[in-house]
């Protein structure tokens, strides 16, 4: 199905429809303006889209003009496709002003191909836009229908009889090409099919020949909807649109146990789940929930749901109820049935992916992490924190490098992410520091050891950064600090050029 | 069998252990820690499916409560999955935990799940779901500062919820005094001085002045620990460390404080 809308028409036009004054929309082209659209009450006074202002108001001295918002535009039309989303899940964008929705299957739904294109057409001239629709086996076919006329319905094969007698100019071709073709005498469709292909590809391009094979139900052209098509999808109507929460958790209740069902017919579980809310007056939000194992059980599905629900910075507004609700999983899995012995050491790994599901739901994939070794010997980059849901098999298994016997701990327990720099009094070139100011407190060294030396990864692109020396202090205290010196003495830094001497703190020990 | 049906097994096997555990409530599982006068004080260990505090008092301290609470995880459930629930401050004014530093202690850090909240509030509600979850070996909440949420009606929620899964819960407080709560042990650490030792000797394992303050079946008491890394326990610092004459920096803490027996 194809539908046409023109945007620009919102609730202040058509109220002043009333008023019976043409408004036109007009846009800069080329340093003039022209029209870029306009409504019947200046088609009937004769002004055509492409006019010069200039023109315009000299026809018709009193008009309404808005300047057009592409932008603006484009926004409207994605929030239509948005609220078409109801009727099928298929929708694309044909900008600047089409929709192609993909009803294969849904029709019988609405009662038909006829009652849907009505049902369409009348809920979106209810909301304030001017909608010209048509329903044929190909996108192209049915949108240069469109062009021409609205609420026309073709069947399969009979895409050639329906196309036929329209102008050429509703195959939407372009300036140059429809003009050629008025100037060769082909005034319909059909004129131009009953010609040679082989003549018109040579006249008018294989570009051409393409879009009019299309049209006439010979080729095929797919459309790229907006979403991938999910797995499974349960929604429900409402007849009478709701808006407390009591009532949308109950539908969602119920929806997980339906969407649980279905996917169990087929051994799978859910790994993503999108929940969409469609308000009446058009706006459509969606939420969306990961998790780690696929799953099988409802109340699991509408415990994250909840867990979602309540973390929303910005919460769920009804504004005059939802009317229709839906649940869908948009990735599934295959749930491997394990062999499990009697342990609950496979429970327990369940119960720890669920937990972590659960505080992912609320705080987000970001805040819940596992800690994975990495092949580096730069102390800030020896550990990659990643989300917990995706890594925790991988952090379980990963490979930590063992500890030196006998020795103590030689790695902070805390580490600074950003080392904070501080002023040392320390024997040059290699000596530990005997004095330092950290945050404003001056800490006297008892016991030292050191240097520890690392050297920034030279084979990396800028790679220039300096050599580390570490050196393991302890204060008087007895607090247990790892602090470092930037640059080697002889090599790296020159004292002479006066440039100063860096040290860094980089961790605290236990 | 269906995998239900052994799920479902697995479940009652713990139910039926915990309500067997439950028989004798008055006496927890417990976890010696591995120093001999600690341990006297506290009946055998630290107890299990219960709440801990660890103060640090001052923001300095906070490397030395870390370790602390570090080892007392290690001790209570080395091979079970930990989670450490952290407040974001935290991270920025005392550096975050290192992995690396944790495998030097001897702990392992693939069990680890860490949980970055930005506010006690949450840090809270994480805990709830967490001790909710007897999968867990432990769970340390890291809250920086004085805050009024952690109050005793928190507490009591806390120790219910460790009580009913047996999961401990190691609550660690940086830069904050204690207030009343219902934990079954309370503890203040602080850094405690290596012993002077030659210069090319190996120095640097972890010491702490550790103060239990309270005690809710025990005496409280103040002793050095050290962590010994390889063994994975807290054992009385070596014999030869304080030497006869030492500098006023390095002159011993004095004669573990009176013996008195908590309320």
């Amino acid at each position: 199905m194809d539908a046409r809308v023109k945007p620009g028409h919102d609730e202040s036009l058509v109220r002043q429809d009333n008023t019976d004054l043409p408004s036109i929309v007009v846009i800069k082209e080329n340093n003039a303006l022209k029209i870029h659209s306009l409504d019947e009450a200046a088609a009937r006074y004769g002004l055509t889209i492409g006019l010069p202002l200039a023109n315009a108001r000299a026809i018709c001295p009193h008009l309404e003009v808005f300047d057009a918002d592409e932008a603006l535009d484009a926004k409207k039309l994605s929030d239509i496709a948005d609220w078409c989303d109801r009727f099928t899940p298929l929708v694309a964008l044909d900008p600047p002003q089409g929709l192609f929705l993909d009803i294969t299957g849904c029709a019988h739904l609405f009662g038909g191909e006829a009652a849907m294109l009505h049902l369409v057409s009348d809920l979106l001239t209810a909301q304030g836009f001017a909608v010209s629709a048509a329903i044929a086996a190909n996108p192209v076919c049915a949108r240069t229908l469109n062009r021409h006329v609205h609420g026309r319905i073709v069947g399969d094969g009979e895409e050639a009889d329906a196309v036929g007698p329209l102008p050429v100019a509703a195959l939407g071709a372009g300036e140059a090409v429809t003009a050629g073709l008025r100037r060769a005498g082909l005034k319909t469709i059909g004129d131009v099919a009953a010609r040679g292909r082989h003549e018109i590809t040579a006249r008018f391009g294989s570009a051409f020949t393409t879009l009019l094979a299309q049209a006439l139900g010979q080729g095929d052209y797919p459309i790229s909807p907006r979403k991938p098509l999910p797995d499974y999808i349960t929604e429900k109507r409402f007849a009478e649109p709701v808006s407390t929460e009591a009532a949308i958790m109950t539908a969602l209740s119920r929806l997980a146990a339906m969407l649980v069902t279905a996917l169990g017919r087929q051994g799978k579980g859910a790994r993503r789940l999108e929940a969409s809310f469609f308000r009446t007056d058009g706006a459509v939000r969606t939420l969306t929930v990961d998790t780690g194992q696929p799953v099988t059980k409802a109340e699991v599905i509408d415990r994250l749901l909840r867990e979602r629900l309540d973390a929303l910075a910005d919460p769920l507004d009804p504004g005059f109820g939802f009317d229709l609700i839906r649940l869908a999983a948009s990735r599934s899995e295959i749930v491997v049935q394990e062999q499990r012995d009697l342990d609950a050491h496979v429970h327990d790994n369940d119960e720890l992916a669920g937990l972590i599901d659960r505080l992912s739901a609320r705080l987000g994939t970001r805040r819940v992490l596992v800690h994975l070794p990495q092949d580096t010997h730069i102390p800030e980059r020896a550990v990659l924190p990643q989300p917990a849901q995706q890594h925790l098999a991988a952090a379980m298994t990963a490979p930590w490098p063992e500890r030196a016997e006998g020795e103590p701990p030689l790695r902070p327990l805390r580490l600074f992410e950003r080392p904070e720099e501080i002023q040392v009094i320390a024997q040059v070139p290699d000596g530990p520091p005997a004095r330092f100011v950290w945050r404003r407190a001056t800490h006297m060294v008892v016991h030292a050891e050191g240097p520890e030396r690392i050297a920034m990864e030279w084979w990396r692109a800028g790679g220039g950064a300096l050599t580390r020396d570490y050196f393991r202090v302890e204060d008087e205290a007895g607090l247990r600090f790892w602090v470092y010196r930037d640059g080697l003495y002889e090599r790296e830094i020159e004292q002479q050029d006066g440039k100063p001497v860096h040290w860094f703190m980089h961790g605290l020990f236990a | 069998m269906t995998s239900a049906r052994l799920s479902t097994l697995a479940t009652l096997r713990d139910r039926i252990e915990r309500i067997g555990a439950q028989g004798d409530a008055l006496r927890p599982r417990r976890v010696s820690l591995g120093h001999a006068e600690a341990d006297a004080a506290l009946q055998g260990g630290l107890a299990v499916g219960a709440v801990h505090e660890v103060f640090a008092e001052a923001g300095r301290q906070s490397a030395a409560a870390t370790g602390f609470v570090a080892g007392l995880a290690g001790r209570i459930a080395p091979r079970r999955p930990l989670l450490w629930i952290r407040q974001d401050f935290c991270e920025r004014e005392a550096g975050a935990l290192s992995m690396s530093g944790l495998a030097e202690l001897g702990l392992d850090p693939r069990c680890l799940v860490t949980v970055c909240t930005a506010d006690v509030e949450a840090t809270l509600r994480a805990s709830a779901d967490a001790l909710a979850c007897d999968a867990l070996g432990a769970v340390v909440l890291e809250v920086w500062g004085e805050t009024q949420k952690l109050d005793l009606v928190a507490s009591r929620k806390l120790t219910l919820a460790a009580q009913a899964s047996g999961v401990t819960a190691l609550l660690l407080r940086i830069a904050a005094t204690p207030n009343p709560s219902t934990a079954e042990t309370r503890w203040i650490v602080r850094a405690a001085h290596s012993p002077p030792s030659a210069s090319w000797a190996a120095w640097g394992t972890p010491l702490f002045d550790a103060e239990l303050v309270r005690n809710r079946h025990g005496l409280s008491g103040r002793w050095i620990m050290e962590w010994k890394c390889d063994e994975r326990l807290f054992t009385e610092p070596a014999a030869d460390s304080q030497p006869l004459a030492a500098t006023s920096a390095h002159r011993p803490h004095q004669a573990r404080t009176k013996l008195r027996s908590a309320g």
